[in-house]
């Protein structure tokens, strides 16, 4: 195999491509290691220091915190809508239903600076105030069609006999959902929540427009990229939380694959 | 409780939030790009005055066309520098396909602001490029010549959808029967004939897809021309950015996004009429 692989020149090209890909993620990491304020080369030299400064970078802590709280809540929140929605159109015969799957799908193709804008006038007109709440909310919308293609999938794969023969054994709709359904659908939706996650954690032009005074990491970034002193922290931080995430998206890959049929049949 | 009262319950709170903050906000921002004033007594006036000043202001015009002219090169560029990878990956990867492909979308969920970021430094004047193009003499020290130009946020959005582009060319590969290409081997096809004639045609969904995955989304592009994009590689969503954040003529502004978000859903439309979306989602 491994021999193969090498005789085809699509392998090198391959290969070249994700060289380019990975190239800018490499550079980011070595300049959080270099010994400069400005990030340009030549290289200065070996330091830990902006590692070392991070425990004192309290408004960058505050916005790893603010994306983190921002992301978590979000991810839940579009789990549990896509994953309602994905149940009644891949279960239920609903009216509507391509008229929903049209406007729900949506959110996935506006631009997100016409998002941005549409929610700020609205927000503003109604009186709400601009908050991490409203960041939130708007990264729920955009995440509901995405959870709802992930588990929608699954449910048309695994066999309805399942949840029609829970309903014969005495089970009540509900019921089944609870404990056959959704236990089923398991590996999709801890992807789909993976996936969310890391979407509103680095969602910038959303909570650009939509957030006042508490920043999350991406608006927080694009404010310090004029001062270029404070960069060197950012970065260090942003390589750490590259790496966290890479493994994240690593685990969420794995599940996923784990939720496939294959997999299913074995545990039936 | 009868099936639809069921099916009710489980669509209500998606749909409730769909509307609430999707459908009411593009209505209202409708509503506002008929407004005189962005604030006080002006604001409940409504006039047409900003759709004529919009429609006769050529600027605006040529931006426009100008980044659906960038998004449309960056969308060529990234399928045909993407169409290799899928090719490569569905053909002769072989068991290790998936594990290739995750390795080649990862970067794509890392932090985009930072990749960005990177770019500027590869492109700016101390950058690894430049100084390449020093050594043989195309640019001088110090003057990034790529650095804030149409040309660098063309690179970096490139650079941005790859990993994307990949995706559905991969997915439309995977479903050709391969006895098909056997088929045409045995007839005596040569390699570049087989694929002219049947992988690639088959593939067309996967590539349109592809297209559109990246056009669309690029057309409403602000982040990375403001950027590394400088003056002249400025686009649409800058505009529209400029007139909420600096300018405040929020109805002018309101009236830019309408006329993006008419575009985008043409182009939306389009593609569902080229694609049948079954041809390459799980739906």
């Amino acid at each position: 195999m491994r021999i193969r692989l090498l005789n085809s020149p699509g392998f090198y090209y391959f290969a070249l491509m994700v060289l380019f890909l990975y190239l800018p993620i490499f550079l980011l990491v070595v300049f959080a290691f270099n010994d400069s304020v400005i990030m340009s080369f030549p290289l200065k030299g070996f330091t830990l220091k902006w590692f070392q400064a991070l425990p004192q970078a309290g408004k960058l802590l505050e916005s790893v915190r603010n994306s983190l709280v921002v992301g978590l809540f979000s991810a839940l929140g579009a789990t549990v809508m896509g994953t309602l929605a994905a149940i009644a159109i891949t279960r239920h015969r609903i009216p509507g239903r391509d008229f929903f799957l049209a406007v729900g799908m949506m959110p996935l193709v506006i631009p997100y600076v016409v998002l941005g804008v549409a929610l700020l006038i609205l927000f503003h007109n109604i009186g709400i105030p601009l908050s991490l709440w409203t960041v939130g909310a708007s990264h729920i919308l955009v995440n509901i069609p995405y959870v709802m293609l992930i588990v929608a999938a699954r449910l048309s794969e695994f066999d309805q006999n399942l949840e029609e023969a829970s309903m014969d054994l005495g089970a009540s709709y509900w019921g089944t959902l609870l404990r056959v359904t959704l236990p089923i659908s398991a590996p999709a939706l801890i992807a789909a929540f993976l996936a969310c996650f890391t979407t509103s954690f680095d969602e910038f032009t959303l909570a650009f427009f939509l957030t006042s005074t508490d920043n999350t990491l991406p608006v927080y970034l694009y404010s310090q990229l004029r001062f270029v002193g404070r960069l060197p922290v950012v970065v260090a931080l942003s390589a750490l939380i590259m790496v966290v995430s890479i493994l994240l998206l690593v685990i969420s890959e794995w599940l996923r694959r784990y939720g496939q049929p294959k997999s299913y049949k074995r545990i039936v | 409780m009868e099936s639809r009262t069921r099916a009710a319950f489980l669509i209500a709170p998606p749909a409730i939030w769909i509307l609430v903050l999707f459908i009411l906000p593009l209505g209202i921002m409708i509503l506002f790009s008929f407004r005189a004033g962005s604030f006080g007594a002006e604001s409940s006036v409504l006039t047409l005055d900003n759709y004529r000043e919009y429609f006769s202001n050529a600027a605006f015009q040529r931006l426009l066309l100008q980044s659906s002219l960038l998004a449309f090169e960056t969308a060529v560029l990234s399928v045909v520098l993407a169409y290799p990878l899928g090719y490569f990956l569905s053909f002769h990867a072989g068991p290790s396909k998936i594990t290739l492909l995750t390795l080649l979308i990862l970067p794509a969920w890392t932090s985009y602001l930072l990749r960005i970021l990177s770019w500027r430094i590869m492109l700016g004047s101390n950058g690894p490029i430049n100084s390449l193009l020093e050594m043989v003499g195309l640019a001088q020290a110090d003057t990034p010549i790529l650095l804030y130009s149409r040309t660098s946020v063309l690179i970096t959005l490139v650079y941005v959808w790859i990993p994307f582009a990949t995706l559905p060319i991969f997915s439309a590969l995977e479903r050709i029967d391969k006895r098909l290409l056997e088929a045409s081997a045995d007839l005596g096809s040569p390699g570049w004939m087989t694929f002219l004639r049947i992988t690639l045609p088959l593939s067309m969904p996967g590539v349109i897809a592809s297209f559109f995955f990246v056009f669309i989304p690029t057309l409403g592009e602000w982040v990375t021309p403001a950027l590394v994009g400088g003056a002249q590689g400025v686009m649409y969503g800058n505009l529209i950015q400029d007139q909420f954040v600096r300018a405040l003529n929020w109805p002018m502004g309101a009236l830019m996004s309408l006329v993006m978000l008419v575009m985008v859903l043409v182009f939306s439309f389009l593609f569902t009429r080229m694609v049948r979306v079954t041809d390459i989602s799980g739906l």
